[in-house]
């Protein structure tokens, strides 16, 4: 049940009802899709990423002068958390030595994790926090594969490249899709259990930007079935696969010669520095939600602070599309204990429709995701003032969820969306028989580290998948296709890391690139107290963070990374 | 709504004044948190950094078990902190991590029946239907009837009931019998996928097909196109109903 104030609206929501559903069965579009025009004119007059402010040139590193995410900007500028002199004795005398070492432990780090251990290939797992904490196991809705007899790879190609507006690198997406109707058969040979229509054939729905039924799904669990699936994988090889949880990685390591050699740990238990010495190394440390970019929550777990862009920026490695932000149409609004958590975008899939406060259609309900949120945006800003507000200041509008059960029977919405109902559940509110108030929540890094379809980077011997890399999406990513890329991905980097680690031969340890970044921040003028990579986000309030920050050494905040970030006043007034 | 003048951070202070507030103890000391926060919000109100008891902060990761009591109330309550709201007088703690023992088993050698469950997880068979679990858990899954399925032997049932298990193992820390309810669980899920499945006939083909290179003409015309032409395909695709 709604409060009395928010009832109102939904009454509007059951009016309109009745005429949008025999508009819905009728299998038309129940609002004309975008045209190419209305697509640029939207993004660019409401998407975030095109607010005063949201981007600024990146001033230190390889990527130096390109125009960025602000927020990215500034952990690109940031101290290294460690001194380089400091670890000379360490990088003689390494804490671990390993073939392959996957930093993260979430989706992907598993997959490569996996994919060696199959080839013989020992590998150690430094994740920040447990194994499986990571965005794979919030994913709800699907991943997208071409397993329908109407579809094809090639026509998944086509709309991965129209949702990245064209600039996705063609090689990676060619990959994506091609592999992707395999990646579905060895999940299920792993134990993923799929949704199946009675026949045994794959049950597909649509998803934002899809020209076919494409998405596959565990109910809407998608991503917690694959995860725990493929943790359990890594747990059944303890001869050949170390985990080392709550130990992520800070910096990485370079031989004399330049190749990647490992990196350094740092223990969140003790504040130890760990040295790990591996032939080649994978990033697979995900995305950056928790920086809250432009002031949004976001659907991100704990962890998600790109820290891999981090290190691999200061080693050298090259960043692709970092100047774009993805943002998840259908965020929570209401109540305020879930701002920002995801509301599965499987509900447009199945029917779900936006509404504004009048009840009223105002966008198609499965745009790609930017141009979704963009016209959500739009509708509750100033010019149209469409949205609901909510007791505490927040705007939105309704997801009608109860029409889904109206086109597929009643049954469905509790049948599909277990985790949905039991979010809401919590507070009284039934999404069969009520609509959901949401407004588009932090979700996604487009971009990251460039690599090619083996997953090499520009640094021999570095490997980056999943999230963390750059290239595949473009600047906006369809919904259901990370989940595909960190399985895709991920096994790939895990193939092409093992055999490259087969025959290399490491030189002396360096940490020179970490101490020339400290010079480059000198040369530049950068005056900054932030260290990066950011570890974790820190939820204190202010008035508290200011008296924990009035321990001695605090400036410049060269120590212990919990307590030494700055408050949110003060990075409001960071350029 | 998140004004772009205005950064809202989650959990500040600044966005609770004129909340009511309650009093909690956590690990034993008094804080005062605003009476909507959840469990996990309160603690880091109260000036903490979680390490250990945060991970995903939506309810699907199972970091963050806590244990607590209200006052008055004899029951020791079971919740995740991210989805658990305070109660005035609430005394919680939250619990880092569930020593267990997972199982290291081959899953091509197992079969998806009752043998499966003895040879992998043979503590499962100590349950005494106490019912104990199922009031811990706080996705509200019948886990008691989960683990007798499972002694049963019907996997099936097993994988179906735990579908929506986070593994918090608040579960297994509450069990008499000392099994590992969550694990049971994964175990299920895993042998149903691979062994209780239909197989799908479309996947079997499309997967031959991607094999003996049907698609690579018509990804190399499509790789080669530029922008103009690739968008013009784009926006005239037909989209299936």
């Amino acid at each position: 049940m709604y409060p009395d104030y928010l009832a109102g609206h939904v009454k509007e929501v059951e009016r309109t009802r009745p005429k949008r559903l025999e508009l819905a069965l009728t299998g038309a579009p129940v609002f004309p899709p975008m045209t190419a025009e209305e697509r640029e004119d939207v993004l660019t007059k409401y998407h975030p990423d095109y607010s005063k402010g949201a981007k600024r040139p990146v001033r230190v590193g390889p990527n130096k002068g390109e125009e960025m995410t602000t927020e990215v900007a500034v952990l690109l500028e940031a101290h290294s958390m460690i001194r380089p002199k400091l670890m000379e004795l360490g990088l003689r005398e390494p804490d671990y030595e390993t073939d392959l070492l996957i930093i993260g432990g979430g989706g992907a780090g598993c997959w490569a994790a996996i994919t060696a251990a199959r080839q013989g290939m020992k590998s150690l797992i430094a994740t920040k926090l447990r194994i499986g904490d990571a965005n794979t196991m919030m994913s709800e809705g699907g991943m997208q594969a071409a397993v329908s007899r109407t579809d094809s790879p090639t026509r998944h190609y086509l709309d991965a490249m129209g949702g990245g507006h064209f600039e996705n690198d063609p090689a990676l997406v060619r990959v994506l899709t091609e592999d992707a109707p395999e990646i579905v058969r060895e999940l299920e040979n792993l134990g993923v259990i799929w949704d199946k229509e009675s026949d045994g054939s794959m049950q597909v729905l649509h998803g934002g930007g899809t020209s076919r039924k494409r998405m596959v799904s565990c109910r809407d669990y998608i991503g917690a079935i694959i995860m725990r699936t493929l943790m359990d994988e890594v747990r059944n090889h303890p001869d050949l696969i170390s985990i080392r949880e709550f130990e992520p990685a800070v910096e990485l390591i370079l031989d004399e010669n330049g190749r990647c050699a490992g990196a350094v740990l740092y223990s969140l238990d003790t504040e130890q520095f760990l040295i790990v010495r591996a032939k080649a190394t994978i990033i697979a440390t995900g995305g950056f939600g928790r920086l809250h970019i432009r002031g949004f929550a976001t659907t991100n777990h704990y962890g998600a602070t790109g820290d891999g862009l981090v290190m691999a920026y200061r080693a050298g490695a090259k960043l692709k599309f970092m100047d774009s932000v993805q943002y998840h149409p259908t965020g929570a609004v209401f109540p305020e204990q879930i701002a920002g958590f995801l509301i599965t975008e499987k509900i447009r899939g199945a029917g779900g429709q936006p509404l504004n406060k009048f009840g009223e259609l105002f966008v198609f309900p499965r745009e790609p995701r930017d141009v979704e949120s963009a016209a959500i945006i739009r509708e509750c800003g100033h010019d149209r003032n469409n949205g609901i507000d909510t007791y505490v200041g927040r705007t939105g509008v309704w997801l009608d969820s109860p029409i889904i059960d109206m086109i597929h029977g009643e049954g469905y919405i509790h049948r599909q969306f277990p985790g949905m109902c039991r979010q809401f559940n919590r507070f009284g509110i039934d999404i069969a028989k009520e609509p959901m108030l949401i407004y588009p929540s932090l979700h996604y890094q487009n971009g990251g580290v460039a690599i090619n379809e083996r997953c090499e980077t520009s640094i021999p011997g570095l490997y980056v998948a999943g999230e963390a890399s750059g290239g595949v999406h473009g600047r906006n990513r369809l919904m259901g296709n990370s989940v595909l890329d960190y399985n895709v991905f991920g096994r790939r980097a895990g193939q092409h890391a093992t055999q490259y680690a087969k025959t290399a031969k490491l030189g002396r340890l360096s940490l020179e690139h970490v101490a020339e970044h400290a010079r480059e921040l000198k040369r530049e003028g950068i005056d900054t107290d932030m260290i990066s990579p950011l570890i974790l986000p820190s939820y204190t309030p202010e008035d508290v963070k200011i008296q924990q920050l009035a321990r001695l050494g605090n400036v410049p905040a060269l120590h212990s990374m919990l307590r030494s970030r700055f408050t949110a006043q003060e990075r409001r007034t960071h350029p | 709504m998140q004004k772009e003048t205005e950064p809202h951070e989650e959990g500040g202070k600044r966005q609770h004044v004129g909340a009511h507030m309650v009093s909690v103890y956590i690990n034993g000391k008094r804080h005062v948190v605003p009476e909507h926060a959840t469990i996990m919000r309160a603690i880091e109100y109260a000036g903490h950094q979680i390490i250990r008891g945060a991970g995903c902060r939506e309810g699907f990761c199972g970091a963050c078990g806590t244990i607590y009591r209200l006052p008055g109330d004899y029951k020791l309550h079971t919740g995740l902190a991210c989805t658990t709201l305070v109660k005035d007088g609430m005394s919680l703690t939250q619990i880092p991590s569930v020593p267990m023992e997972k199982a290291v088993y081959d899953l091509e050698t197992l079969t998806p029946d009752v043998t499966a469950i003895l040879q992998v997880y043979p503590v499962t068979f100590r349950c005494v239907a106490c019912g104990t679990c199922t009031k811990a858990c706080p996705q509200g899954l019948p886990v008691m009837d989960y683990i007798q399925a499972a002694m049963r032997g019907d996997i099936a049932a097993v994988a179906d009931m735990a579908f929506d298990c986070v593994a918090c193992g608040l579960c297994a820390l509450r069990c008499p019998a000392e099994i590992i309810q969550h694990e049971v669980g994964i175990l299920s899920k895993r042998l149903t996928g691979r062994y209780l499945r239909k197989e799908s006939r479309e996947l079997d083909d499309r997967i031959a097909e991607v094999r003996s290179h049907k698609y690579d003409g018509e990804y190399s015309k499509l790789m080669t196109m530029d922008k103009a032409a690739l968008s013009k395909l784009y926006y005239a695709r037909d989209i299936e109903p």
